[in-house]
């Protein structure tokens, strides 16, 4: 029997269309009341006053938490770093426009919306700054966490500048992203039960229960246990979710001081900058080459915004420690902090936003060389680590770019901008290559044999769309010898074995490996009572009592993590068709051949890696939160102004999976692909918009306006 | 939200007497989400959505549309998509077709700016609030008009359909409580001067009833053309509706309006004449895009929509001219 790499459908697939499948907000509890945020207009200063007056007065308004009022939480409201800092009413101060400033909580959730929207907020301001231009003099170096690993700011090796005088040709060049907002369709909602005093079940929209733990019985001062979290489903986080954010504290707050259960979920427009976002960057980029296309000198410098208070890097330049053969490699990373929301991870953090520029910079080498940009990224094909000069755990890089090729028909490609037409328009065609790390962290699971031969599997993981229920069951039943309807696999309670966040393409590859281990230890505790394959298990534990026979195990890195680097590779191709006047831009296709070791269901890899791809096409051509940098805040704070691509931006995504098999980087032998479908995206696009038009665009999105 | 009253209406006659202090619902795509963003506060709202105001007739000399006729309702009509081809294509790249199923007529002449200051109540916005300011002039203006804008305000009418009804010179049939009018389309959507709070020339009470558009033969052999952001659901960066009547290589008459570019649909009768008379080549067509956005004030953000306006009137010209 095989089960691990069958197309098995979501087994969620018909609660999730039917709703069934029960979200954060859709948990109830007799007594509810309902919280809504009031947000401050200001973007930095203080608050004066919340005059909550009049709503408290209306009808079924239960209560305004404001600073003067709100409860003093007697423990810090950040968990352990690198848990978010966040503001919880606790002092007046505004660090961003749009930080919570009060919260109305009434018996309905019109009534809570009709409180909240009567709050009137009086605040003395302060001189802001949102614009990265004006703070980059400012800028600092610092170290970043990635894939659950602190990583310093700055590395190199060799000598650049001598690299640069040593080549033939050289690109110097500035690219820019622009500062991004996840809008998952589920904002985020929690919902607070105070069972006891100190005794608390929150639901919530998270990608991570133990951070939620943590964080509330920090705030709370309460023993961890003491602090149930639950979500069995969430919709959508792509790193939004990945740290608790004030409205958990809030909502648990006010679920406190008005002696009932509350629930509280962000309207959209509170989506721009209290929960993250991806920061702006400023990139440069300085390559050197050989006549023959080999690099001689590659310096990738990143500057991202973040915040006054908290600290958040994009890891842009980290590619270019791992990515191509060069013999003088830097790569550092700067902060700047601004008035603004701290911004957090957003699908291939770092990866995503730093491909661009690394990526685009190649594509400009390849035209400065003459050479084909597929030809000068074989050139540099990294063997092995350049900057830690160590082997990779698997590398099938070359396996990616030759299938990518030739499903794309890359051969069709004309060097010359501007030299092919379809109907009317412009066609481009770009490349670019995608990496993103093999992340692994420690992850326990349980596994539990039934006296009726059914088994149940256990990890605190989360279903965020990336297919746990599913896949966890077929590695579980894989390792079982058992069909997969005879195992249950359940997640999303913080009384579960501890699993990492799910985040980082961590948690396939970590709780994966868990459960792998757990059914494995499981397995052979029951060949060990007598058990001689999966039809006799039931006989076996009803022997020993009918009791449910139950492992715990724990999958974690070691020292394999020092002697490998571990990635997951791919190569991206873009077709795109230009509007010659009107500058238009349309992915005609997108095809994205990935290696990244073993394949758990070819179904759901191929669907994450295909929402990856989508959301490049956003990154590239869509996605923005706009400031208005005299009022110091995203004004662009709806879906019809925040653009992600719709459905018919998207036409042909055509993702391949690329066998590869890692025997080192966990023991499932997963790099997991929730990320790396972004990776390059960006780029390719961009590339093949040059192809198109000439135009080289270094900063996105590409707009029409860009390019008339 | 705030409080309001509800009130559905019986008849016209009923509504039109229920009307003066009230604001009419009919599809609820712009009233109610402002309702909910408390940009717009009515009081009462008299619902005319069940009235019978939904047929699409064809009259010997132009088609009568109801005013509660859907956009999706509109664009698949047959003698719409026949004669008016123009209106067939804007109302498609309007919305969402969730939106166009239930967005009307009426509403859609009535759409509100799209303008992101109008709808923060953070922010000073003259037309929200009277007086209040404007934090557009100094703000991100990308989606704000170059075009019939005054130093109260510069928010761009945001309707696809619009700009087709303005380029075919529709009529708006209104009834009130001073009995029938019709108002020309160009009269409808007023200039923001110094009370951008004032949006339509409808007298308190007004209900529209229909909009009248004649048959033409420019209607016949016309297009529409946006440029956006994206390839569905997102507002015009620049729009035209253009449509040509062309006799023995001539144009004999022409129909052009803007849109994407205007505080209101942006019809240029100039341009229109400039065309009479002329080949129907690229020349000609530039010429007239020339005039079509003189005048236009661009600021920091909004400068490119010059350009990619004249560039759209071409297209669309271009289109027109090589038929159907």
């Amino acid at each position: 029997m095989k089960n691990i790499g069958d197309p098995l459908p979501r087994v969620d697939g018909p609660a999730k269309v039917t709703g069934a499948a029960r979200y954060a907000y859709e948990w109830q509890v007799p007594g509810m009341a309902y919280a809504v945020l009031v947000t401050s207009n200001t973007a930095r200063g203080r608050v004066l006053e919340v005059d909550a007056s009049a709503a408290t007065r209306e009808p079924g308004v239960l209560a305004v938490l404001t600073p003067q009022n709100a409860m003093r939480l007697p423990g810090p409201t950040q968990g352990e770093p690198p848990d978010r800092v966040v503001q919880a009413l606790q002092d007046d101060r505004v660090y961003f426009s749009n930080q919570p400033v009060a919260v109305a909580v009434a018996d309905t959730f019109e009534r809570a919306v009709h409180a909240a929207l009567m709050v009137r907020i009086r605040s003395e301001p302060a001189r802001h700054t949102v614009r990265l231009e004006d703070e980059l003099a400012n800028a600092v170096p610092h170290d970043l966490i990635a894939g659950g690993r602190s990583i310093p700011a700055d590395e190199a090796r060799g000598d650049v500048a001598r690299g640069l005088r040593e080549a033939d040709a050289r690109v110097e060049q500035t690219y820019e992203t622009p500062p991004e907002t996840h809008n998952p369709m589920e904002p985020h909602a929690t919902v607070a039960v105070w069972e006891a005093p100190d005794r608390l079940t929150v639901y919530d929209s998270t990608q991570w229960v133990f951070a939620v733990q943590r964080k509330l019985a920090r705030a709370f001062a309460m023993p961890k246990e003491n602090v149930h979290v639950i979500a069995k489903f969430v919709g959508g986080a792509f790193g939004s979710k990945g740290s608790p954010w004030s409205h958990v504290l809030l909502t648990a707050m006010a679920a406190k001081q008005v002696g009932r259960p509350v629930k509280l979920a962000l309207m959209r427009p509170h989506m721009f900058g209290m929960v993250g976002g991806r920061p702006h960057t400023r990139q440069k980029l300085a390559l050197g080459a050989r006549k023959d296309g080999r690099l001689t000198a590659l310096s990738h410098q990143s500057a991202s915004a973040t915040s006054r208070f908290d600290v958040f890097v994009e890891g842009c330049a980290l590619q270019a420690r791992h990515l191509y053969a060069c013999p003088n490699i830097e790569s550092k990373h700067r902060i700047v902090r601004l008035d603004i929301g701290t911004p957090t991870f957003m699908r291939a953090p770092g990866e995503a936003s730093g491909s661009f520029a690394l990526e685009s910079a190649l594509d400009e080498l390849a035209v400065a060389l003459d050479l084909d940009p597929l030809e000068l990224r074989l050139k540099n094909h990294a063997e092995k680590d350049p900057i830690e000069d160590r082997p990779f755990s698997s590398k099938s890089l070359r396996a990616c770019y030759a299938e990518g090729a030739r499903r794309f028909g890359w051969e069709k490609r004309s060097a010359r901008p501007r030299a092919q037409t379809r109907e009317g328009m412009l066609v481009g065609m770009g490349m670019a290559t995608a990496a993103y790390p093999g992340n692994f962290a420690p992850a326990q699971a349980l596994a539990r044999m039934n006296a009726d031969g059914t088994a149940l599997v256990q990890s605190g993981m989360l279903e965020v769309g990336n297919g746990a229920y599913t896949v966890m069951r077929q590695v579980a039943a894989d390792a079982l010898g058992l069909p997969v309807e005879k195992v249950r696999f359940d997640l999303g309670d913080s009384t579960m074995p501890e699993a990492p966040i799910t985040a980082g393409s961590i948690s396939t590859a970590s709780v994966g490996s868990a459960v792998l281990l757990v059914c494995r230890a499981l397995r052979q505790r029951l060949e060990q009572m007598g058990a001689s394959g999966a039809a006799s298990y039931a006989e076996v534990v009803q022997r020993a009592g009918g009791a449910p026979i139950e492992e715990r195990s724990k999958a974690a890195p070691g020292e394999e993590r020092k002697r490998y680097t571990m990635l997951g590779h791919g190569a991206q191709f873009a077709e795109v068709l230009v509007d010659p006047e009107l500058g238009m831009v349309r992915v005609a296709r997108l095809v994205g051949a990935f290696a990244c070791g073993r394949v758990l269901n070819a179904r759901l890899a191929r669907s994450q890696l295909m929402g990856g791809m989508v959301w490049g096409i956003g990154m590239a051509l869509h996605e923005h939160s706009v400031y208005d940098e005299k009022l110091g805040r995203i004004i662009s704070r709806d879906l019809a102004d925040y653009h992600v691509a719709s459905n018919a931006d998207v036409q042909s995504i055509e993702p391949i999976l690329v066998e590869e098999e890692d025997t080192v980087v966990d023991p499932a032998g997963v790099k997991g692909m929730g990320e790396i479908g972004t990776c390059g995206a960006a780029a390719a696009i961009a590339n093949a918009v040059f192809n198109a038009t000439g135009r080289r665009i270094r900063s996105l999105p590409i707009t029409p306006d860009n390019l008339l | 939200m705030r409080h309001f009253s509800y009130q559905r209406a019986a008849s016209v006659e009923d509504a039109v007497r229920a009307g003066p202090g009230a604001a009419f619902l009919a599809g609820g795509t712009s009233l109610v989400d402002l309702m909910k963003l408390e940009v717009l506060n009515p009081s009462r709202l008299v619902d005319v959505s069940r009235l019978d105001l939904r047929g699409i007739e064809a009259r010997p000399d132009g088609l009568r549309i109801g005013a509660c006729a859907t956009n999706s309702e509109v664009a698949a009509h047959p003698e719409v998509k026949r004669r008016f081809p123009v209106l067939s294509e804007a109302l498609l790249s309007g919305a969402s077709p969730q939106l166009r199923n239930v967005a009307t007529v009426a509403g859609n002449l009535m759409q509100r700016t799209r303008c992101a200051y109008y709808r923060d109540l953070a922010t000073a916005c003259n037309k929200r609030e009277p007086g209040s300011g404007c934090a557009a002039l100094e703000g991100w203006t990308r989606m704000h008009a170059i075009l019939g804008g005054s130093e109260r305000c510069i928010a761009l009418h945001p309707s696809d359909m619009c700009v087709a009804m303005a380029a075919l010179q529709a009529v708006i049939h209104v009834r009130g409580p001073n009995g029938d009018r019709d108002i020309p389309f160009g009269d409808f959507h007023l200039l923001p001067g110094d009370h951008p709070e004032r949006e339509f020339a409808l007298e308190p009470g007004e209900l529209v009833l229909s909009v009248f558009i004649p048959f033409s033969a420019a209607g016949m052999r016309s297009r529409y053309v946006k440029v956006r952001d994206r390839a569905s659901y997102a507002f015009a960066l620049a729009s035209c509706a253009a449509g040509l009547e062309i006799a023995s290589g001539k144009i004999r008459a022409a129909q052009l309006a803007l849109g994407g570019v205007g505080t209101k649909p942006w019809r240029v009768p100039e341009a229109e004449q400039a065309l009479q008379g002329q080949s129907p080549e690229r020349v000609a067509f530039q010429r007239a895009a020339e005039i079509a956005v003189r005048g236009a004030q661009t600021r920091r953000d909004n400068a490119f929509k010059m350009e990619l306006a004249r560039r759209t009137a071409v297209r669309a010209l271009t289109l027109a001219a090589e038929g159907a």
